[in-house]
């Protein structure tokens, strides 16, 4: 290997991209759009969740209960049902997707027995929001109880018995509003450098057979090794400006938390790069040899960086088997960085077996990719 | 007319078969694809590893931390010594949840107090801790609840002094258990098809430009949109039997009811395929190369899936991006697919997606048909 050939095809790559402005704005445009359609898109936060209610009582308490629900920023009424009829019709058509129902006895048996029932139904096709959305439903019922049980004091309850039970203290650490986009962000940081990394360098190759000059590069004394180096370089340049641009955007435009220090920040996202040029490299090296590997290369990359990554979904939760599996996706190393550094503010210490693994992860790939690229014509 | 068009459809039909790995290609990985994802994508929330600190070291104590032991929600990972461990565990990952039991626990909830419990959540998983919280105030709250009761009976007239209580009674429709693959297969099958058809058709008219039978096409007398047609047709079938076959495996595998009518879901699906091949189509106009449609591919399908609704509930995004989803085939055919799966409503509801879906379907395919004339002139 000879650094003087790689500086060769480093420079010629370079004057390449420099004339080929479309695709340089490309490169450059792309993260910067997908930045701003993920960045809103990526929440799990419940706000102002339609909901209808159906009260058969209409008395002073169950109106005072509803105000409760309305007053949470949680949810917002929007309609009053007549029927069960109605509400089952709509909960049916995605119009709320909670309903409160409210007995015709809500008030007599509150106040004869001391325990009623309030009905809420939800629409668990989306299991998650359901279950966040029930979760906020009772805290809005217990504040209500808990209104009552003040007010029935004032007749002459003993205190002592209101404030039985365990007080819950909470403290969430880390992320302390539990935003969740404070969560997804920076793993929407690794999936776009994933995408755009294996975007860059599949169309290195694939230039050379299109103009012709595969031919020439053949016939030189270049090896693979040094073509792979030296085609790298500049995209790599170019895939740390994007890097860059999607960090400072996540910190200075979605207000992501960055607590961590600045070159674990650079270590780790060069470290990442190399792992994604080398993977891009690699496919658009084997894709010439055998149509249709490019289905393949969609269905190996997109999905699994999205789904086993753990940028949403916690790897944790997953059976043991797809854990194992999570272990070949490359970008489950780097969102597990990108995670600890913004939101725990880790360092390098904290984060040697991720960062180990991503290592040996770079050096296997640019070792295949090394080899995969064939001086050979057919 | 339909002569040439049938031409061109043996033709791609041969092209398949020829392909010695095609069909491998397209049975084996959205498989595997169905079986893997179906399992990791879930937003469900058990066994959290736990940490506990008890301070207090009483009956009462051990029997909160028992109610802990017993959830399946949370596994109790460390007995903490002091405050130090709980932080230490919770900083290096090892637990996400701390609870720690103060001093006179049992003092106070003898004397009928509050007494005080303390929990510190990880939140940097957001929607995690969120459920987490939400189980420790449950096991809270029925700890207290049964201690209420305990302690009711000791005094007298303790019954009659118990406070109004008010109850909530939760009635998950469509999903009872909050079964999260109930929600989640139907939607990688969506996923799926999206992800399969898009890049077939879009490699499909390239290939023909890279081997250069693009031009013999060109100087035959087939129209452009009898060479669409002829493209399109065996592409929409194996689109239509891939999206079966992972349905059927997604249902039988992993035991997810389907209670709606099989013909809307079949209708919504060829008319998701018509905008998914009309995709492809379009990308094909715009590229020249075979690494350049898988670039572009790329580049639609990943805002194409996050902005679905697959994971994040639209409605969680804000106003604007909302209406970008609109754009979005794979967004009404989720909707329609999750509610013939679970809800089991009809043409009645799913009217305005399954029309949306044709609008977008026929838009982009006279686009796509417009496009490749010019590019045969």
């Amino acid at each position: 290997m000879r650094w003087g050939r790689i500086r060769a095809i480093a420079v010629k790559e370079t004057i390449q991209i420099r004339r080929d402005t479309r695709s340089l704005i490309i490169a450059l445009f792309m993260p910067f759009m997908q930045m701003i359609l993920l960045g809103y898109g990526v929440s799990l936060d419940i706000k102002h969740l339609p909901v209808c209610v159906y009260d058969r009582e209409g008395s002073q308490n169950s109106q005072a209960l509803l105000k409760h629900f309305q007053a949470s920023e949680y949810f917002s009424i929007i309609a009053v049902l007549k029927n069960y009829r109605e509400a089952k019709a709509a909960l049916d058509s995605d119009r709320c997707r909670i309903v409160i129902a409210i007995p015709y006895d809500f008030s007599q048996k509150l106040s004869d027995s001391g325990g009623s029932t309030v009905q809420v139904l939800a629409d668990a096709s989306d299991d998650n929001t359901a279950n966040i959305a029930i979760g906020y439903a009772q805290s809005v019922v217990d504040g209500f109880a808990g209104n009552l049980a003040v007010a029935a004091q004032g007749f002459g309850g003993s205190p002592a018995m209101q404030n039985q039970g365990v007080d819950l203290e909470e403290r969430v650490w880390y992320n302390e509003d539990l935003d969740s986009r404070n969560y997804i962000i920076p793993g929407v940081v690794a999936l776009i450098m994933a995408l755009v990394g294996a975007l860059l360098t599949s169309l290195t190759i694939s230039r050379e057979w299109e103009r012709g000059t595969m031919e020439l590069l053949i016939s030189t004394p270049v090896q693979p090794s040094e073509v792979m180096l030296g085609k790298l370089l500049p995209y790599f340049a170019i895939g740390m400006l994007d890097a860059v641009f999607c960090l400072v955007f996540s910190v200075f435009w979605f207000h992501v938390p960055f607590r961590g220090s600045l070159f674990a920040l650079f270590f780790t996202t060069s470290l990442f790069l190399v792992v994604v040029l080398g993977v891009g490299f690699l496919i658009s090296a084997a894709i010439k040899s055998q149509v249709g590997a490019s289905q393949i290369a969609v269905l190996v990359t997109l999905l699994p960086t999205s789904l086993l990554s753990g940028y949403a979904f916690p790897i944790d939760q997953m059976p043991p088997l797809v854990q194992g599996v999570t272990y070949l996706v490359f970008a489950r190393y780097y969102v597990t960085i990108l995670k600890a550094l913004f939101l725990k503010g880790s360092g390098l210490a904290d984060l040697t077996r991720p960062v180990l693994a991503m290592g040996i992860y770079a050096l296997v790939v640019a070792f295949l990719a090394g080899r995969a690229f064939n001086k050979r014509l057919d | 007319m339909f002569e040439r068009i049938i031409r061109i459809l043996v033709k791609e039909l041969l092209e398949i078969r020829r392909d010695r790995w095609a069909m491998f290609r397209l049975i084996v990985p959205p498989l595997v694809q169905m079986l893997i994802f179906g399992y990791a994508a879930t937003f469900e929330v058990y066994h959290v590893n736990t940490v506990i600190l008890d301070r207090d070291h009483s009956q009462e104590s051990r029997d909160l931390i028992s109610h802990f032991v017993a959830s399946t929600r949370f596994d109790v990972v460390e007995i903490a010594g002091t405050e130090r461990d709980v932080s230490q565990a919770i900083d290096d990952g090892t637990a996400t949840v701390g609870i720690t039991i103060q001093p006179r626990f049992a003092a106070f909830l003898l004397k009928g107090q509050k007494a005080p419990l303390q929990v510190v959540v990880d939140g940097t998983n957001s929607n995690t801790a969120l459920i987490a919280l939400g189980y420790v105030e449950q096991i809270a709250a029925a700890y207290s609840a049964s201690q209420g009761n305990t302690y009711a009976t000791r005094i007298p007239g303790g019954i009659t002094a118990r406070v109004e209580d008010l109850e909530m009674a939760q009635r998950p429709w469509f999903n009872p258990n909050l079964d999260g693959r109930w929600f989640f297969v139907p939607g990688v099958v969506g996923t799926l098809s999206l992800i399969l058809t898009v890049s077939l058709t879009a490699s499909a008219v390239v290939r023909e430009r890279e081997i250069g039978t693009l031009e013999q096409i060109m100087v035959s007398p087939i129209r452009p949109y009898e060479f669409i047609l002829g493209k399109t047709i065996p592409f929409f079938l194996i689109g239509f039997a891939e999206t079966a076959l992972v349905a059927v495996f997604g249902v039988l595998w992993f035991q997810v009811p389907f209670v709606g009518n099989p013909f809307i879901l079949m209708l919504g699906t060829a008319l998701f395929l018509l905008s998914t091949l009309g995709l492809g189509l379009l990308i094909s106009t715009l590229v020249r190369t075979q690494q350049q449609a898988f670039g572009a591919n790329f580049f639609v399908s990943n805002p194409m899936f996050t902005l679905s609704g697959f994971s994040f509930p639209i409605a969680s995004m804000p106003r604007p991006m909302q209406w970008v989803t609109y754009l979005d085939p794979l967004r009404y055919y989720l909707v329609v697919i999750r509610a013939t799966f679970l809800k089991g409503v009809g043409i009645a509801v799913l009217w305005p997606d399954l029309l949306a879906m044709a609008v977008i379907g026929i838009g982009l395919l006279t686009l796509s048909t417009l496009r490749f004339r010019k590019a045969l002139d």
